[in-house]
């Protein structure tokens, strides 16, 4: 109390500060702000360089895919003679399923003939040429449109039809007048066509569902070629990995974390699980050749054989995800179940594994994301390059049944020569890409719902 | 020391726990070194020393929390209610329904307030149905002393609590499967003063059902709430007795200069 100053009495003089203003800022206070700044801004550049790649490759997957989602379609009117297609006149389903495609080519051509007579287009093109404007599976479209609804012959039936692939490209800018000149599949006359249908309306393109949905086709038709069936590939390969990796991996890492002793051999085996993480994945897929398939005998290509290989890659990264996640649980949580008489068991189940929840689930789903876009693996086992042409046939087929999967099967476009193809692993690398992104909208839905603070 | 509540110090139960020749190895430390104590029924008995002293390793010994420290090694004989706890045939958990423990740092469970109190009761089936839980529940949280404060949000976390809330509440858990005998483990030393005291009191009241250990690092909570003290010195039990004898007139000079504030 005595310290302080009774009104009146003599102010205390105040000793003379020591030193620089602190108004003035000195050498080394300037030298340590600058290299402050540097450091700020070398982060700012690092992330606009990051930033201008990301921009770079969305902008390029996107301006070299989208186009594979629309399709060019031509519509015409094809006469369905009774003569050609049901001889008989009975419609007997068995009789008109022996009509090969070979009987519906003159009658797409008669189509086409009187498509260009309708429309008035001046043309040298013999009425054979004509049919190089659709794809060479018109034919089979228009066939199983028939053996669908066998009352459609004898009409003339207004049809959609898909145009071929150097047709969609002119429609989409990849084909010009100038590049068909080295093109022996389509001439300048075609496109004088084309053009004149386009104005009447008669050429379009349309959102290609068949992309998404469909079969790969083979090299010479690349406008029939779709993902659906290597997606169903990668979705049967996904619910392997998940169904064997998750409870594996979890129960790997509960025992290593909470009941393990730790010793030598534990110790080895944690060395072991992060160093596995970091193997190439092509070493796990020639793993899987020798075991699954060598050894095992399994079949080749199969959906099976890939999901147990992934989940061989897949096993570290949750293992490793989950002890981390497992970690983070306050050990006083362990001890309070413990003090009210939890068995270890109990105090796992029901304490522990709720909490660290979040963080398995997320390793888990950025793991299955891995392994949704691996491709090196399954190049040893044979689903790189398989072109599965049907959709597989019920739950066990879709195991057993060689099939590819979406990265094996943009790989497979990327090599093929003609320039359509091009246009579909890009598009391919889309559809891939919204899988990730929507893997990863998931991994942070569940962390949002399953977080708890304690 | 005058300010001190002086407690019926004369009435002392039957013994519950003997404890001959107990060591506590963690690998190369040897952190009990041959303790001997005897704790009465219904009492409260305080262990009170310096940091280190062993205080919190002898206490965990008795419910043999220990056994989950990788490399504690326990030897010697401990008996509750003549039966030695560390035989073979003894499982832990089985013994740990009985020797219910409180903690330093509030942890309830990250769940509602009721299901922090009857996850004890369930995992040991206490209750045949929803209304004998509720029961339970409410029994646990009055002799918790928190039933007042927490009944009209039983469902809110119990994470949301104050922290002298929590730890009643945490007590109000340990007592819910009907220990015979409470361990407390310096369960105010994160609490505020006023908290301490509600608690200070509740083990006052807890003594009638319960023997109560409880570790402390302070010297006044210790006179306040025990009825036995037990003062730890390296390692060893140097002085045990009537909390009023120790704290007024104990007998080893080691126990003198630590109340007197000399050492710890």
């Amino acid at each position: 109390m005595t310290d302080i100053p009774q009104p009146g009495a003599t102010p205390v003089e105040r000793p003379a500060p020591k030193g620089d203003s602190l108004l003035v800022t000195d050498a080394r206070t300037k030298r340590r702000n600058r290299a402050e700044r540097r450091f700020k801004a070398y982060g700012i550049a690092a992330l606009g360089v990051g930033m201008a790649f990301l921009v770079a490759l969305l902008w390029a997957i996107l301006s070299n895919g989208l186009t594979a989602f629309t399709q060019s379609y031509v519509q015409l009117d094809v006469p369905l003679l009774e003569e050609k297609l049901d001889k008989d006149g009975d419609r007997d389903p068995a009789k008109i399923a022996k009509v090969s495609t070979f009987g519906y080519a003159p009658l797409i051509e008669a189509g086409l003939v009187d498509l260009v007579e309708k429309t008035r287009v001046e043309t040298e093109l013999a009425p054979k040429a004509l049919t190089k404007i659709l794809s060479s599976s018109a034919a089979a479209q228009l066939r199983d449109r028939v053996l669908a609804n066998p009352d459609l012959i004898g009409q003339t039936v207004s049809v959609e039809l898909l145009a071929s692939s150097r047709v969609d490209g002119y429609l989409k800018g990849r084909v010009s007048r100038a590049s068909l000149a080295r093109d022996k599949n389509l001439d300048a006359e075609h496109l004088d066509l084309i053009d004149a249908w386009r104005d009447a309306g008669l050429v379009e393109k349309r959102f290609n569902w068949d992309f998404i949905t469909g079969a790969d086709a083979s090299d010479s038709r690349p406008e029939q070629a779709g993902i659906g069936v290597a997606m169903l590939g990668s979705l049967f390969m996904m619910l392997v990995v998940l169904i064997l990796s998750l409870p594996i991996g979890v129960a790997a890492s509960i025992y290593l974390e909470e009941f393990a002793p730790q010793n030598r051999l534990t110790d080895m085996i944690e060395v072991n699980i992060s160093n596995l993480a970091a193997v190439p994945s092509i070493v796990f897929g020639i793993l899987g050749l020798a075991v699954f398939i060598q050894f095992m005998h399994l079949p080749q290509s199969a959906p099976l054989v890939g999901g147990l290989v992934l989940t061989l890659m897949t096993l570290p990264t949750i293992i490793i995800s989950t002890r981390a996640a497992l970690k983070a649980v306050p050990p006083s949580i362990r001890n309070a179940a413990l003090g009210v008489g939890a068995s270890k068991m109990q105090a796992v189940t029901h304490h522990v594994l709720p909490l660290a929840m979040p963080g398995i689930l997320t390793g888990t789903i950025l793991g299955l994301a891995q392994a949704l876009g691996e491709t090196a693996p399954l190049l040893l086992i044979g689903m790189v390059g398989y072109i599965a042409t049907n959709y597989p046939d019920g739950v066990a087929e879709g195991f057993l049944a060689p099939n590819s999967a979406m990265p094996a099967q943009i790989y497979e476009w990327a090599k093929r020569a003609d320039p359509a193809f091009y246009e579909r692993a890009w598009g391919g690398i889309i559809v891939l890409l919204v899988f990730l992104l929507a893997m990863n909208l998931i991994a942070v839905l569940l962390r949002r719902r399953f977080e708890r603070r304690w | 020391m005058n300010d001190m509540r002086t407690m019926d110090n004369t009435v002392l139960n039957e013994t519950k726990i003997t404890a001959r020749d107990v060591h506590v190895h963690y690998g190369t430390t040897h952190a009990i070194k041959g303790v001997d104590v005897d704790i009465a029924d219904r009492t409260v008995t305080a262990f009170i020393g310096p940091s280190g002293c062993g205080k919190s390793t002898f206490l965990r010994c008795l419910n043999r929390m220990n056994d989950t420290i990788p490399g504690a090694v326990v030897t010697g004989e401990i008996k509750i209610d003549e039966a030695d706890i560390y035989d073979p045939r003894v499982d832990p958990v089985q013994l740990r329904a009985k020797v219910g423990m409180v903690f330093q740092k509030p942890n309830p469970f990250p769940k509602s307030i009721y299901d922090n109190v009857a996850y004890g009761p369930k995992i040991h089936g206490l209750a045949k149905n929803k209304a004998e839980l509720d029961e339970i529940v409410e029994k646990a949280l009055r002799r918790g002393a928190i039933w007042d404060e927490v009944k009209d949000r039983l469902h809110a976390p119990g994470t949301g609590l104050s922290g002298g809330q929590q730890q009643r509440l945490c007590i109000a858990r340990a007592v819910a499967t009907e220990p015979e005998i409470l361990l407390m483990d310096e369960p105010c030393s994160a609490l505020d003063p006023i908290a301490t005291a509600q608690v200070e009191e509740l083990i006052d009241e807890l003594r009638q059902n319960f023997s109560v250990v409880i570790v402390t690092h302070s010297m006044q909570q210790a006179a306040r709430v025990s009825q036995r003290t037990a003062f730890f010195h390296l390692g060893n039990l140097v002085e045990y007795g009537e909390t009023g004898k120790i704290f007024t007139n104990p007998e080893d000079s080691r126990t003198e200069s630590y109340i007197s504030g000399r050492i710890g």
